[in-house]
């Protein structure tokens, strides 16, 4: 159904961006390969913890991620995510989440301040504004989306957080007028986007010494949040080959059943 | 085919049984003894299938109902949780999402398959009339069951198919409003029509459970119709249907769910919306709402009329309309097969559904572009929908007086031996 709908799109826009001058209608999304894409795919865990710093340095600053808890970072052994259990742990005593109350009962302080404790594993990511009204004030209006499931609530999937996040602040062509306060975006519906060019050369510094293009930060956080979007992909992929064999092989002894069964049928 | 049972009971307690509660009597002569014509083909295994979707609905219904809260405020979360926090809980909701439309993907290809081989006819107008309240019921089930994850297609589709009913106004001032504000339980689409839809969406697969027991009834008293739609002359064309077709039921059941499995695990969200994982918001309205693949005919045919109650009649209409297949169709031949009119407008009447699936799938101001001409899609669904009806109302009952089918073949037997066509 997507897919035949992406072609569908796919095959209106380009006789669209044949015409040139008809802005009414986003560009389709870029040809992006992923390392999950297939029946064998995985993520990359390189990928995931660079996406994560992306994240972490430059998306969060606007962005929530509620669904995803830091346990969750934690992969090996019975976990789907990508750092080691200390690792996550320092990670989350990173950032701060209300306190329970203090003896007295109070969860402000004396000049009317949340409490704050170092947050633990069982701990969600906190958001960065403490409600909708607040992140719309300081966003011009617009509300920044949760990002939990941001990959499977967009048609186009990576390809179009992709897009969108490279292609935000591109070139604006000749005939094109852009609104106040917002950025040209040809990936985005009516192509006037409220978030500001996210990512520029070197906005982060990778530990594992990849060049931060715009590029390879756009890959990496995507591959990241398409992880936080399905952390299930790598179980279900490795589930499925097994259940795939299962059933070739119950299908293949039925067959041959059914023709044993039914040779003196007639 | 009801006929003298002989089953006989093996073990004490089976004799006794069988002259207080003869259950073992029932299931052997359902489903051991049970005479089945020889020549049933692959389009006939859609039966066992469909009874084994309902069961895997069941099945991953019940488990998802244990860890589901059907609360407008939590109902996102608890499927989100499903998905991340329950064990193998992303398997079974993959299972029971994909269920669903496999479920009407073989329904589908059941009803198609019973109109070409003319299987409403009589003896079995009834189970033909059971069948589309079967489909009915399901039409019902898959709905309710959509609004439950409470995402952005779940709350607007709830919307504007609950909306239908406002239609009424135009017949009677404040008839329809006030139904819907009954259905909601408030004056929107809210956290009590999430409860109530929940409550529906359990209890309706029980009814489902419950009529497929009496359309199985009826099949097994005047017996199965056959590809060739010729009556069965005797034992000579029939098979017990254990193991004959239970060993055949079992291979194509496999193949159909290695399909449908291979679905949950590669394209899990294949048939689903995107916009289906943002949460329910009641004051930002998705640019296109569009219903689940299995409705968009009827989708198409709605807006294909400009006024709003004749679009909703016309809607209910083309369901409405299967109920009297039996007694539209005036051909004294059952198949298709021996129909060679009534073979193309029966393969356009597949198109047609296709065609409309595919305008409703599109948003309402849609065209088609044709070289210099811009042909509306809303065009293309009043044609069709033309075509939906005229296919029942006009094309069944004008064939069977003006076409001449073909010989039909003396016994079920001859052409068994013959090959195929």
């Amino acid at each position: 159904m997507k897919a035949l709908t992406l072609a569908f799109a796919a095959l209106i826009a380009t006789s669209v961006a044949a015409s040139a001058e008809d802005f009414s209608q986003p560009l389709p999304p870029k040809d992006v390969h992923w390392s999950f894409e297939g029946p064998f795919g995985t993520y990359d865990r390189a990928a995931l913890q660079r996406g994560f710093q992306v994240y972490k340095e430059v998306c969060s600053a606007c962005h929530s991620l509620n669904r995803v808890a830091f346990h969750d970072l934690i992969g090996g052994e019975g976990g789907d995510g990508f750092f080691t259990e200390p690792q996550a742990k320092a990670i989350a005593a990173g950032y701060k989440v209300p306190a329970d109350p203090d003896e007295k009962g109070d969860t402000t302080d004396d000049k009317g301040q949340p409490l704050m404790r170092a947050a633990i594993l069982a701990d969600h990511f906190p958001a960065p504004f403490a409600n909708e009204n607040a992140a719309r004030a300081s966003n011009g209006g617009a509300l920044p989306p949760d990002l939990s499931l941001i990959v499977k609530a967009r048609e186009g999937g990576p390809q179009y957080v992709y897009s969108i996040v490279t292609g935000d602040g591109s070139p604006v062509p000749h005939g094109f007028k852009v609104i106040d306060g917002k950025y040209y975006d040809p990936y985005f519906a009516g192509r006037n986007i409220s978030m500001p060019p996210p990512l520029r050369k070197d906005s982060v510094t990778f530990s594992d010494g990849t060049p931060a293009t715009v590029d390879q930060e756009a890959h990496d956080v995507v591959t990241f949040l398409s992880w936080a979007s399905e952390p299930k992909l790598e179980e279900r992929h490795r589930l499925g080959f097994g259940v795939m064999l299962f059933m070739l092989l119950l299908s293949g002894l039925l067959f041959l059943s059914y023709r044993k069964v039914w040779s003196d049928a007639h | 085919m009801s006929g003298p049972s002989t089953y006989v009971p093996k073990s004490g307690f089976g004799r006794w049984m069988d002259s207080r509660l003869p259950l073992m009597r029932f299931a052997h002569d359902t489903i051991i003894t049970y005479p089945t014509p020889k020549n049933l083909n692959f389009w006939y295994a859609f039966g066992a299938i469909l009874t084994f979707m309902l069961g895997i609905q069941i099945l991953t219904g019940i488990v998802l109902a244990m860890h589901y809260v059907a609360n407008a405020g939590l109902a996102f979360d608890s499927v989100e949780g499903i998905m991340r926090n329950i064990n193998y809980g992303w398997l079974i909701r993959y299972m029971h999402a994909n269920g669903a439309s496999f479920f009407f993907i073989a329904v589908y290809i059941h009803m198609f398959r019973g109109l070409y081989y003319g299987s409403y006819k009589s003896p079995r107008e009834v189970i033909w009339i059971l069948g589309v309240i079967l489909y009915l019921l399901m039409v019902a089930t898959a709905f309710f069951g959509y609004v439950l994850p409470w995402g952005q297609m779940s709350f607007w589709g709830a919307t504007v198919i609950t909306n239908f009913f406002s239609a009424l106004d135009q017949i009677v001032p404040h008839l329809g409003s006030a139904i819907a504000t009954w259905l909601w339980g408030g004056f929107a689409v809210g956290d009590a029509t999430l409860n109530r839809f929940f409550s529906l969406h359990f209890l309706l697969p029980f009814v489902i459970a419950g009529v497929v027991a009496l359309h199985i009834w009826a099949l097994h008293v005047p017996g199965n119709n056959n590809p060739l739609g010729i009556d069965t002359k005797g034992p000579q064309d029939m098979l017990p249907f254990h193991p004959y077709y239970t060993v055949k039921d079992s291979f194509y059941v496999a193949l159909f769910a290695l399909v449908y499995l291979a679905f949950v695990f590669y394209a899990p969200n294949f048939f689903g919306n995107p916009d289906n994982y943002t949460p329910a918001n009641p004051v930002v309205t998705p640019p296109d709402i569009v219903p689940e693949w299995y409705l968009l005919p009827y989708y198409a045919m709605l807006r294909s009329v400009p006024q709003k109650l004749i679009g909703v009649l016309v809607m209910a209409g083309s369901l409405l309309t299967l109920v009297f297949i039996p007694w539209l169709d005036t051909s004294k031949v059952r198949s298709t097969r021996f129909r060679p009119m009534m073979k193309q407008f029966f393969w356009l009447f597949v198109i047609d559904c296709a065609i409309l699936g595919y305008c409703g799938s599109q948003s309402a101001d849609a065209t088609l572009n044709l070289g210099s001409f811009e042909l509306p899609l809303v065009w293309v669904a009043r044609i069709c929908t033309l075509y939906y009806f005229g296919f029942f109302w006009v094309v069944m009952p004008l064939l069977g007086i003006i076409e001449k089918p073909k010989p039909l073949p003396a016994n079920i037997s001859q052409p068994v031996l013959s090959p195929a066509e």
